[in-house]
């Protein structure tokens, strides 16, 4: 995995997930609400390690164990988060959460507006996304793009360390349910994060490379594939823009069509399926909002139609990957 | 009639009061029917008739300060708990004068001030927030008692076992309200259940639970407060299954091929609001002239919420999408 770089002087090394460990550690900390329910997060120290050791510091209470009730928990979350609480509900992955998706999508993300605004569902759920592991077709899929089909939520996937670290206690300050999707593959991810990170918005995309050429689009575990890709795409004299999303729901029309409109051309990669995906949603946009900018097609680069098979090269050949990426761009600059 | 509990919880003017209440739902209802035909109310709609002492009964027994979570059959709830007819009825109607601002519609009344948490039309899907509720109060460290009402379908759902179980394990201050009326919108519990024995299902969960007649108005009054009391007191969960029947169809759409009249008609010398009143004319504890006072009064509030309704406005279409999030967290472009 690739190393991250920043540029504070009073910094630590840390993985990403310790990044997320200590944003719920500061959340837990500072707002008396706040409690983390889910499956095996507290004396197991959470399926990948996230939660490990806060059982300890905060107890049983505040780090509740849950039995294998997706639907049954989550809908709990919702219930106490209308009475007041804050809670952080984990979901083991995206595949999981499907159980939950009748209490996520028929109660967190209606009541407000079922009610006539009379109650909110301040509620986060983070979850697990995306493949990698060799956890073959029903624990690495990328379902994000479904969730961000759905108002009443928003959806965001953080990719860095800093918004691993940060994303958590702005999410909590939202009226509204949070789902945060944390990538498989980042856990393991170290890199120097400040010892005192300040907050993060999290509704705002962010160019993570300047570039002239081209914008590659993307958010989560791709990111760091664009970004390889983008390096390599320079060593072909190619500058690419390479946007990390940040919030899948509600999408940044600004920041995309911004750099569309500089680079007149875009790809968009995303670990979720081509088909009625937020890459095809995307790419609407850039119809709808830059066609008259465009100067080639919009490309994609997307898992293949599948599911997500066991052996490694099997997995690799179905996921989106840094020499894909730049094949696409270059197909977007007519350089194939 | 239960006797013995009637003179133990029961004073004459509180006798008269579940009697209003419940023709009160049942007048309400009629009207709503009334105005369904007239295409006034619109959508799905499902009424309580036959089933009006579990709302009247349990609600009864509840501190106004409890928290209540209902099902898309919820009018009846909704009316007990002292969420205004007016309001319900513009609700119903869908005008902005509506409990839900007119968004929900019959099956998802909600009022915040009466700690009304809606109707919940996804069968079982309001256990899992009942207990979420629960949780709060026990984290909060409140005396709240959470009222869940459900009905025997919701009993094959997953929602409902998962929902037991994390009542119980966790220790929460929930009351499960089963109300039985024999039928799963058609189909009925011996068609859907290996056990019909509802009640036995909580005890699998350790949960303490009773049935309780659900067309005696008393007799679920008296355990609804046995029930409430146990819940405060322990914060621990309480089942009763409320063993009712639905008269009418299960919606406004509903041509009955399930059950034959014989059947229905075998219920109506049950009905609770017959049976109560039949009671309390036969103990003399009522005179016909007070009935009739009483009808009158609850027409003339039905007649006030028909006005109401009437008078009330439609939201502008501008407003369509606000409530999705709240307004000071509207993101532009979604």
């Amino acid at each position: 995995m690739q190393q991250q770089e920043t540029a504070c002087t009073d910094s630590i090394e840390m993985t990403y997930r310790e990044a997320v460990r200590a944003a719920l550690r500061e959340a837990l900390t500072r707002d008396k609400r706040v409690f983390l329910m889910g499956e095996d997060i507290g004396r197991y120290g959470g399926c990948y390690a996230v939660s490990h050791g806060l059982l300890a510091e905060f107890g049983p209470e505040r780090i509740r164990d849950t039995p294998l009730s997706e639907s049954g928990f989550t809908g709990a979350g919702i219930g106490a988060a209308m009475a007041g609480m804050r809670p952080i509900v984990e979901l083991m992955t995206v595949n999981f959460s499907l159980l939950a998706l009748d209490q996520i999508l028929n109660n967190a993300a209606t009541v407000r507006h079922m009610s006539g605004n009379q109650f909110g569902v301040p509620l986060v759920i983070r979850m697990a996304t995306g493949a990698g592991r060799q956890l073959a077709a029903q624990h690495s899929h990328s379902l994000e793009g479904w969730y961000a089909h759905i108002p009443g939520i928003k959806v965001i996937a953080p990719a860095t360390l800093e918004d691993a670290r940060g994303m958590l206690w702005t999410a909590l300050q939202e009226p509204d349910p949070v789902l945060i999707f944390e990538n498989v593959m980042l856990y393991n991810m170290s890199g120097k994060l400040a010892s005192d990170p300040g907050a993060v918005n999290i509704d705002k995309a962010v160019v993570r490379r300047q570039g002239r050429d081209i914008s590659l689009i993307t958010y989560g575990g791709s990111l760091w594939k664009t970004l390889e890709a983008a390096t390599a795409l320079a060593g072909d004299g190619i500058e690419a823009e390479v946007i990390d999303l940040r919030s899948l729901r509600p999408l940044d029309d600004a920041t995309i069509m911004a750099s569309v409109g500089k680079t007149r051309r875009g790809v968009i990669v995303d670990e979720g399926w081509r088909s009625g995906s937020l890459s095809a949603e995307i790419g609407m946009r850039i119809v709808e909002q830059a066609f008259w900018s465009l100067d080639a097609p919009i490309g994609r680069v997307c898992s293949e139609e599948v599911p997500i098979p066991y052996p490694r090269h099997l997995e690799n050949a179905a996921l989106p990957q840094a020499p894909k990426i730049v094949a696409v761009a270059k197909a977007a600059l007519g350089r194939a | 009639m239960t006797v013995a509990a009637a003179k133990a919880h029961l004073t004459r003017e509180h006798m008269l009061d579940l009697l209003k209440q419940m023709i009160r739902i049942r007048r309400f209802e009629d009207k709503c029917a009334e105005l369904y035909t007239q295409e006034k109310i619109r959508g799905f709609m499902h009424l309580y008739d036959g089933e009006e002492a579990v709302a009247v009964g349990v609600i009864s027994a509840l501190e106004k300060r409890d928290r209540i979570i209902a099902t898309y059959r919820e009018h009846g709830q909704a009316l007990v708990r002292g969420v205004p007819m007016t309001t319900v009825m513009a609700e119903m109607y869908g005008k902005r004068e509506g409990c839900s601002r007119g968004r929900g519609g019959s099956m998802h009344l909600f009022n915040a001030a009466t700690n009304f948490y809606g109707g919940n039309a996804i069968v079982g899907g309001g256990l899992p927030l009942a207990v979420g509720l629960a949780l709060a109060s026990h984290m909060q460290g409140d005396d709240l008692v959470t009222a869940c009402f459900f009905g025997d379908g919701a009993v094959a759902e997953g929602e409902f076992h998962e929902s037991l179980n994390l009542a119980a394990l966790w220790q929460l201050p929930v009351l499960f309200v089963c109300e039985n009326n024999l039928y799963a919108m058609g189909t009925a519990l011996a068609l859907s259940e290996s056990e019909t024995d509802i009640q036995r299902k909580a005890a699998c969960y350790r949960i303490a639970s009773e049935p309780v007649d659900g067309m005696d108005v008393v007799a679920v009054e008296a355990a609804a407060r046995r029930a409430v009391q146990a819940v405060r007191d322990t914060r621990k969960p309480y089942f009763l299954e409320c063993r009712t029947y639905r008269l009418r169809a299960h919606s406004m759409f509903d041509p009955q091929l399930y059950r034959n009249k014989a059947e229905v008609e075998s219920w109506r010398p049950r009905e609770p609001i017959v049976r109560f009143q039949g009671w309390l004319e036969a103990n003399q504890l009522i005179h016909s002239d007070e009935v009739s006072r009483m009808v009158a009064e609850i027409d003339a509030e039905i007649a006030e919420a028909v006005a109401f309704a009437e008078a009330g406005n439609w939201e502008p279409v501008e407003q369509l999408c606000r409530f999705v999030y709240a307004d000071s967290a509207v993101p532009t472009g979604q």
